[in-house]
């Protein structure tokens, strides 16, 4: 029955790290603005070749 | 193949897909239709941003008007210290609000600004608040420099002093998110540890693994209880020192005997506790927290006479025109004011002559023609050539910004009506303890331990979960369905106040009447340009509302002097020129056989000239669509009333509209708009006004809710309750029954959630509740009543018309 503790200590411990990835998704402002960031993965890095295919994408889907 | 020879025909601009009708710009073989538009795209293309126009077709902002503005005033360090958010000398951070922002390549742009000012850091969208936060190098560049960049490319940031206190309201919304997470973690995890005694499980090994588990349960609660619930315990306690019992006193009961109970009961070893139930409750209870606290973030309710008075203005001095801040502006300053630009404080004209629309601030609908000398209100919107005016008043001085020094500003927002909720909570409390109280001096025959354990159990049982969860859940879906209608209220509570409102008083300015001019038309024999003349120069003469209408219609340039002019009140003018005699007004005045032709939609101005009958002027009134329509649904219901600045002129009209026992005031200042909303009051009525301008400010706070009608939300409006687009006023019954609708909807599930309580009651009696039938009991009630009002909020929504 000992493992029952050693499982009983690692479920707390996977949703503690889960609690944590939630409040720091809440303090670094995730749940600020949430409209912005899906157009925002769209544009690419100074990388004008991408954004016509981008851009192309969008208006299909559209 | 229509479309294709259309297309060949119209050319659309570039930048901003305005068709380019005046000017056909090109480079780049691109057209645009004023050189605005190809200045910006000249901007984007040299610093190698044209990806702007492929995220979106055409998507820039007509640059046709062509206003140079001087930002001069944005080099006075006050201002500056006033704008940005912070700074550590070198690097700062400033927060622009930018209205025309709309589309993906909007926030493209404004997030690349670094390549346009090298000075720029970073900078980050937010498209929902329209709001660009800039991280820029100070060495390296200023906020003077950076706005006329945003204005250059066609995003001119809305200045604004007022607007810092929306941070507040994120942060506490974090606060709320952190509580759901650890209550949401705390709530899994023990509902785990409990799952061996839901089910049962019995043996001499998990004895001990019982009391682990026990153990672990009360160390996940303990962040429940002490960090997540603590609002609860807060609020009860501050409604108690106020002797009011308030929702969250038996819901502090409740969760204060749940946690003591668990603990006794696992540190002595006597049962296995209800830290899952507990956990579970406040899990909910701060989901529905969310619901009441959803607003519309991008709208602002609070605004006062700072946030539509200009920032700066241009004076001058020593013959040199200067911005300044308004906020420096002293008395003895000239300023010279712009067509359409607003006169922030109290003034003397110094021009020799100008006009003045005061329609926002006092109502009147017509503007004002002002001489040297005549003293100008702060408010008023000068209209024609630029004007010189001299400050006679302080800003927050003046006629009309003395309005906000009234008491009633410096107080928050109270629901004006106790909260259906908190009215009842407090004989809920007071049945719970005497059913808890009785039930233990009964067991207390019997066995001492167990009317301990049916005094808690009832406690605990009757924690008014779904009771306090109803209400968030019925009010945040009206809410969102209001806002779908465009009808956009301030917070939840808004809806219970309208449901209890039984007098209605309207503006008449911009509320009943529509902002904008009125359409005209001559009908009859067409008019040579003499009789033109002397109709325009007859009617120059008129203050009558219809010659100033007939005025701007026929627009004379050669006036010409009278030989003769009479005005009879509400007939008519007849006035001789040479030998041409003109009459015109009334078809009485004019001895016709008609009778009155004027309809409720149309007034006719007759006109004779030499006694021979020409025709009509035909002009529409402004009344808003469905007026008619809407007051009389109105008037079944409630008592109408009506409050206008403006004089009594279309007393006529608005008696044909409104019900003959609807009061009509007129000429009124703002402060008599407040004391009469006030009057009303004292006779125990719950008033709606609905307002459009910044008079209506002191009646829109003083009433039990005021709503605001706008044609466009993002415009300015006075602080309110709720906004009305314009477009939607017809449905303004429906609102008001729909809130009502709502009421009754969280009455039928108060009953829902008694029963609920009721049978937890019967366990708990009796000395059987167990853990199990806890942890069954509460999310099952609060669920079902989640369901119960969003799927009867949305039918009725539906059955109205509203979905």
């Amino acid at each position: 029955m000992e493992v029952m503790i050693v499982l009983l200590a690692a479920s707390i411990l996977v949703a503690l790290i889960f609690l944590g990835a939630y409040i720091w998704a809440v303090k670094s402002g995730q749940y600020d603005d949430r409209y912005t960031p899906s157009i925002r993965m769209l544009f690419d890095d100074k990388n004008n070749k991408k954004i016509d295919n981008i851009s192309k994408n969008v208006d299909t889907k559209s | 193949m229509n479309t294709l020879t259309e297309n060949t025909t119209k050319t659309i601009c570039y930048h901003c897909g305005d068709e380019c009708r005046d000017e056909d710009i090109q480079i780049n073989e691109k057209h645009f239709c004023c050189n605005g538009c190809k200045t910006v795209y000249e901007i984007l293309d040299g610093n190698d941003l044209c990806e702007y126009y492929n995220l979106d077709e055409q998507p820039g902002i007509s640059q046709k008007k062509e206003i140079v503005r001087n930002y001069d005033f944005l080099e006075d360090s006050d201002l500056i210290n006033k704008l940005i958010d912070f700074t550590d000398g070198k690097v700062s951070t400033v927060k622009f609000y930018i209205p025309q922002m709309h589309c993906a390549s909007c926030i493209w742009v404004l997030e690349n600004l670094n390549r346009l000012n090298s000075g720029v850091l970073t900078s980050q969208v937010n498209f929902v608040k329209k709001t660009v936060s800039i991280k820029f190098d100070s060495t390296n560049t200023t906020i003077k420099e950076l706005v006329i960049l945003l204005d250059a490319i066609g995003y001119e940031p809305a200045l604004n002093l007022e607007e810092k206190n929306e941070d507040k309201n994120t942060l506490e919304n974090k606060k709320l998110y952190y509580r759901i997470g650890v209550a949401g973690f705390a709530f899994g995890n023990i509902m785990l540890l409990s799952f061996p005694e839901y089910l049962s499980i019995e043996g001499v090994e998990v004895f001990s693994l019982k009391q682990i588990f026990g153990y672990l349960s009360l160390l996940l609660a303990l962040p429940v209880f002490f960090y997540s619930a603590s609002q609860y315990f807060e609020s009860a306690y501050k409604g108690l020192k106020s002797k009011i019992v308030n929702i969250d006193v038996p819901i502090a009961i409740g969760v204060f005997v749940l946690f003591t109970r668990s603990s006794i009961e696992i540190i002595f070893n006597l049962g296995s506790g209800y830290f899952d139930s507990l956990a579970g409750l406040i899990f909910f209870l701060l989901i529905g927290k969310v619901f009441q606290n959803k607003t519309y973030e991008t709208l602002n309710f609070e605004r006062n006479y700072k946030s539509y008075f200009p920032i700066a203005v241009t004076i001058k001095k020593a013959d040199q025109e200067t911005t300044i801040p308004v906020s420096k502006l002293n008395k003895g300053n000239r300023i010279m004011l712009k067509n359409n630009e607003l006169v922030p404080a109290d003034s003397v004209l110094i021009s020799n002559e100008t006009n003045i629309d005061y329609s926002f601030v006092t109502g009147e609908s017509e503007a004002v023609h002002k001489v040297n000398g005549d003293l100008i209100y702060a408010g008023g919107r000068q209209i024609g050539k630029i004007a010189e005016v001299e400050v006679i008043k302080e800003v927050d001085q003046s006629y009309l910004t003395q309005l906000w020094n009234n008491k009633i500003f410096s107080k928050g927002r109270e629901s004006k009506v106790v909260s259906l909720a908190n009215g009842i909570s407090k004989y809920f409390t007071i049945v719970v303890l005497l059913i808890a109280v009785l039930s233990s001096i009964y067991w207390s025959f019997y066995d001492l331990h167990t009317s301990f354990n049916v005094f808690t159990a009832v406690l605990i049982v009757a924690c008014p979960c779904a009771l306090a969860l109803s209400t968030p859940f019925t009010l945040g879906n009206t809410l969102r369905i209001f806002g779908r209608n465009k009808f956009y209220l301030k917070s939840t509570e808004v809806i219970e106040d309208l449901g209890n409102i039984n007098s209605i008083v309207f503006d008449k300015t911009g509320t009943i009447t529509q902002t904008g001019q009125s359409k005209i038309e001559f009908i009859g024999d067409s008019l040579n340009e003499i009789e033109m003349a002397l109709v325009g120069s007859a009617v120059k003469n008129s203050s009558h509302p219809l010659s100033r209408i007939i005025d701007n219609f026929l627009n004379v340039s050669s006036v010409k002097s009278l030989d003769y002019y009479n005005e009879i009140p509400g007939s008519g003018i007849e006035a001789k020129i040479g030998e041409d005699t003109i009459q015109l007004g009334s078809p009485k005045f004019l001895q016709l056989a008609k009778n009155n032709s004027n309809s409720l939609t149309n007034t006719h101005v007759f006109l004779k000239v030499n006694n021979i009958l020409k025709g009509y002027f035909s002009i529409t009134n402004q009344y808003r669509k469905g007026l008619n329509n809407t007051i009389q649904k109105l008037a079944i219901d409630y008592s109408l009333g009506v409050i206008s600045g403006d004089n009594s002129r279309e007393r006529e009209n608005l008696l044909r509209i409104f019900p003959p026992s609807s009061e009509m005031k007129f000429e009124q200042s703002p402060q008599e708009k407040l004391s009469y909303i006030q009057h009303l009051q004292s006779f125990g009525k719950k008033v709606l006004m609905i307002g459009d301008g910044l008079n209506d400010a002191g009646a829109l706070k003083q009433s039990d809710v005021g709503i605001t009608i706008t044609e466009d939300i993002n415009n300015f409006s006075p602080a309110c309750d709720a906004m009305l687009d314009s477009s939607k006023f017809e449905l303004l019954k429906t609102f008001l029954q729909f809130s009502s609708t709502s009421k009754k909807i969280i009455i039928a599930s108060f009953i829902i959630s008694f029963i609920y309580n009721a049978g937890g009651l019967f366990f708990a009696v009796q000395g059987l509740l167990s853990p199990i039938i806890a942890a069954i009991l509460m999310p099952l009630s609060s669920i079902s009543v989640v369901i119960f009002t969003t799927l009867t909020t949305n039918f009725f929504a539906k059955s109205k018309g509203l979905l």
